[in-house]
């Protein structure tokens, strides 16, 4: 291992580390523009360099020199200053100096290193470069006469997207960074590149010159939009969400978050639910809460509790939905439902509705196989994980399930169950590739859950987690993919029908009139005309499929409005924190229930959040939180006929899944540009 | 402004195939390479599409990028790198006259100005018959000989006004002047002849 000196301080690094990397480790941080942790080194914008000796006696770039045993660093001389003083002077020389009007005032890399190493005024007399504007799509805003050519989006885009649009053409001073024929970058991850530019040449588009980063107040909260649960910082101005930004949690979304998390955020102020209402005379009518819980008691009180049915929707806090139960029970009910689109996942084994490998093990996976998913828009940000093992060259895959553009290569074992049932039977070659894998592992999706035959499905995908060698004692590389935020939180509180049933036979009852009175706590995302004659009460933040068929409508919390437990789809316990209140007469959800509660005469007994949490934590030991815990692995699953139909994505398009984002006027753009117009021509990830 | 970016030149074909002798030798370029290395042909593919269209239209780049499972913006990139490949039609002598640094403190101005004089137009643009094309380029890679122009596949170096005036004027009359340095230079030995290994006999030939 290298020993050097930089600064005067010994340090001794892993072989390999680059100079930057070593100052980093001793918290000397090097002025830079083109290096980033997450991507390729390319060394052209000279921002980071440093004096080395032994060596050539000029500066040389410190994010691409290899550290060596005995170095001597200096990263502050007169030489060095100097130098980076130089490269500023030259950087600055095309650039357009237009801080005032830039969105990126404020929180740019080049403003804030000129303070430190640009001059009072310019040497260069002769005219600045134009560069003519691209197009980059609906997201991303772009000014190319502020690039500084650092090439971070090129190398971005072709290696965590893996949609290889993006090039810096031409030659010198004529350089410019383009996207292919100046076509909208068809990434679901695109918007990170507004993180990744160090300059204000692109920039978040929905978000221009609405605010500037210091008005802006931060919350530090989770994203609820997919499964992952990526980490994500709220910024707020008053009562308005002004932009989502990623966080870094290297075990969940390192740094990016996908397109829809970050820019759904529009939909929070269209649609909303800010007040109760009442059905009247076939008409939803504003009502005050006092009403609506009046209009609920006169339909439920003296109802036997067998009558009723509650459906938790894809974004229910875990919070709300213990209170729920909890009140459901009171009311005599176990007629629960927290998985609307009918996916047979087990409740009774944690492992066989967990991702337990866990999202950053993807990263030790040498054999993959997907079932059933779609993880570019399922998750895409757990897609970008599995790209970047796919990069190393050490994971095969394989996929059972439409043939989709994924951006990395696999083999297409087959459409549908067949393909699965001869894998899980050994009887196909990618068995054997699982087998002799060292840490193999599936991903079982949506798409082969939520079908009449999911539990068949399930069984097979067991089947083959045994014969596969998947389940090993430091490794289980049983998957599942969920899309519903809510889905794994409902799962491990028992949000789930008692005496065997499920989301087909309340759907039943509700249709024959067994069922009289249905609470959908945020549930969209089902087929309404299966209610029937029910009562219908919804509770959520817009107004969308829920809301219309319903018979009183309960304003409640968006996610940004609540400080709410989600676990997400490996099992993770999180919190989301509320960032804005609630709009009108709208409040946090847990609290609708329990004022509810109280109506119906069987008042919950919890008043505060620390209350309610600690009722979870009774209901399920998980909810204490802290690390991922590992599941204990058992037999699941169903056996029977599987249906021969091919298993197909519960996602049509990914920007429009739930309530936020198809009231956001930002993704019915992005629909409009890379759905629309893609089906259009025939192409696109299902192409 | 740079036009690079965008092939509207209102002459840009649907599309491009490589006749089939160009596509016998693309293919030997592409098996000089490993398996899996295609992509190391670019270069040659895009000059061969240059050579059988005139100049390299985006649908060659495409034509090229598919050939070689490249992205198309991998190939647009390195096809817009180099001043040797031309995206928009030229004339029949395509005159690149370099201007860089060692070029120009060695009197490419004067070059530029000839062909001003004799061409009547200036770098960027071609002549109303159409023959010739002036257009500034980067270092052409020849600045021992410096000043050079490169006319088709030939180089012309050590060229003052005189001389390039000149090239211009024979090659206007249909002639083809004697490419290589115009100062009677013998490859890039010092200008006035050699300074050390006099005694060996300087082999013959050479540019
Ligand atoms: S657009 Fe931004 S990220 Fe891309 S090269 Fe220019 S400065 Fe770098
Ligand atoms: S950060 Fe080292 S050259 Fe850009
Ligand atoms: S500068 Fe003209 S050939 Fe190099």
């Amino acid at each position: 291992m290298p020993k050097l000196t930089i600064d005067g301080i010994e340090i001794e690094v892993e072989p390999g580390t680059t100079v930057l990397q070593a100052a980093e480790q001793l918290g000397i941080e090097i002025p830079r523009f083109c290096y980033h942790e997450r991507l390729s080194i390319a060394g052209n914008c000279r921002m980071c360099l440093v004096e080395v000796a032994p060596g050539p006696p000029k500066p040389v770039a410190s994010c691409a020199m290899p550290t060596a045993d005995g170095m001597i660093v200096k990263t502050d001389s007169p030489m060095v200053r100097k130098a980076r003083k130089g490269v500023m002077e030259f950087i600055l020389i095309n650039h357009p100096l237009d801080c005032p009007t830039c969105d990126q005032g404020g929180e740019c890399d080049l403003q804030d290193q000129a303070m430190l190493y640009g001059c009072d005024r310019g040497r260069f007399h002769e005219e600045k470069r134009g560069v003519q504007d691209k197009d980059f799509g609906p997201l991303i805003k772009n000014f190319m006469t502020r690039c500084i050519l650092c090439t971070r989006c090129v190398r971005f885009a072709t290696e965590v997207c893996g949609v290889p649009d993006v090039g810096a053409i031409g030659r010198g001073e004529h350089t410019e960074i383009t996207t292919y024929l100046d076509r909208a970058l068809a990434s679901e991850l695109s918007g990170n590149l507004v993180d990744l530019c160090p300059v204000g040449a692109l920039t978040n588009k929905p978000y221009a010159f609405s605010a500037r980063s210091w008005e802006l107040r931060r919350t530090e909260s989770i994203d609820v939009l997919d499964a992952m649960g990526c980490n994500i910082r709220i910024d707020t101005r008053g009562s308005q969400v002004m932009r989502v930004l990623p966080r870094v949690n290297e075990d969940v979304n390192e740094e990016w978050i996908s397109d829809k998390s970050r820019h759904a955020c529009d939909g929070l102020l269209r649609q909303r639910l800010d007040t109760p209402y009442v059905r009247r005379d076939g008409q939803l009518r504003p009502a005050s809460w006092a009403e609506a819980f009046a209009a609920i008691a006169g339909r439920v009180k003296g109802l036997p509790g067998g009558r009723i049915a509650a459906i938790a929707g894809d974004q229910a806090d875990c919070e709300s939905m213990v209170a729920l139960k909890d009140l459901m029970t009171a009311l005599g009910s176990d007629n629960l439902e927290c998985r609307q689109d009918g996916a047979r996942v087990d409740p009774s084994v944690r492992a066989s509705y967990l991702f337990n490998s866990t999202l950053a093990g993807i990263e030790a996976a040498d054999a993959l196989l997907i079932i059933g998913a779609n993880p570019r828009w399922e998750a895409p940000v757990l897609n970008a994980r599995i790209r970047k093992r796919y990069l190393t060259g050490k994971l095969k895959t394989g996929v059972v399930g439409p043939r989709i553009h994924l951006t990395y290569r696999y083999d297409h074992l087959g459409e549908g169950p067949a393909a699965l049932k001869e894998v899980a039977a050994g009887r196909h070659p990618f068995f054997e590739v699982m087998k002799h894998a060292q840490r193999p592992m599936l991903i079982l999706g949506m798409g082969a859950l939520t079908r009449a035959d999911g539990g068949v499905v399930l069984g097979e995908a067991c089947k083959l987690a045994y014969a596969a060698g998947l389940i090993k004692p430091d490794w289980n590389g049983f998957n599942v993919l969920h899309t519903a935020a809510a889905r794994v939180g409902g799962l491990d509180l028992g949000f789930v029908p008692g005496r065997g049933r499920g989301l087909a036979d309340l759907l039943a009852d509700a249709g024959t009139g067994a069922i009289e009175v249905v609470y959908l706590l945020g549930a969209d995302e089902m087929d309404m005309t299966r209610l029937g004659k029910a009562f219908v009460i919804y509770q959520g933040h817009h107004g969308d499929a829920g809301a219309q068929r319903a018979d009183v409508v309960l304003p409640g919390a968006a996610y940004t409005e609540k400080d709410a437990t989600y676990v997400n789809t490996e099992g993770r316990v999180q919190n989301t924190r509320m960032a804005t209140f609630p709009p009108g007469e709208a409040r946090e959800d847990w609290k609708i229930v329990r004022a509810l509660s109280e109506v119906l005469g069987h008042r919950l007994p919890f008043d505060t959040l620390a209350q309610v949490r600690s009722r979870l934590v009774q209901v399920n030991p998980v909810f204490a939180g802290g690390e991922v815990t590992h599941a204990a692995w058992g037999a699941f699953g169903e056996s029977g006929t599987l249906d021969p139909a091919p298993f197909l994505s519960p996602i049509q398009n990914f920007y429009m899944t739930d309530p936020i984002s198809r009231a956001s006027a930002t993704m019915a753009e992005c629909t409009r540009v890379f759905i629309m117009a893609r089906e259009a021509q025939g192409t696109g990830t299902h192409g | 402004m740079t036009e690079h970016a965008n092939h509207q030149n209102g002459v840009e074909p649907a599309t491009f195939a490589f006749a089939p002798d160009y596509l016998r030798q693309a293919e030997q370029f592409i098996a000089k390479y490993p398996p899996g290395r295609q992509a190391s042909a670019v270069m040659p593919l895009l000059d061969l599409a240059q050579r059988q269209h005139g100049w390299l239209p985006r649908a060659a780049i495409d034509t090229v990028a598919s050939m070689l499972e490249m992205p198309p913006i991998r190939v647009q990139e390195v096809a817009t790198f180099y001043s040797m490949y031309v995206h928009h039609p030229v004339g029949e002598h395509h005159v690149q006259v370099c201007t860089n640094l060692p070029c120009w403190l060695r009197g490419s101005d004067e070059v530029v100005r000839a062909c001003h004089d004799v061409l009547g137009v200036d770098p960027g643009s071609t002549t109303a018959d159409g023959k010739f094309t002036v257009a500034e380029v980067e270092c052409a890679g020849a600045c021992v000989n410096a000043p050079v122009v490169q006319i088709g596949d030939d180089y012309y170096e050590d060229l003052d006004y005189e001389t390039t005036k000149k090239i211009l004027e024979a090659l206007k009359r249909g002639e083809k002047p004697q490419p290589g340095s115009q100062t009677g230079r013998q490859c890039s030995c010092p200008a006035g002849g050699p300074t050390t290994l006099k005694k060996v006999a300087p082999a013959t030939g050479g540019a």
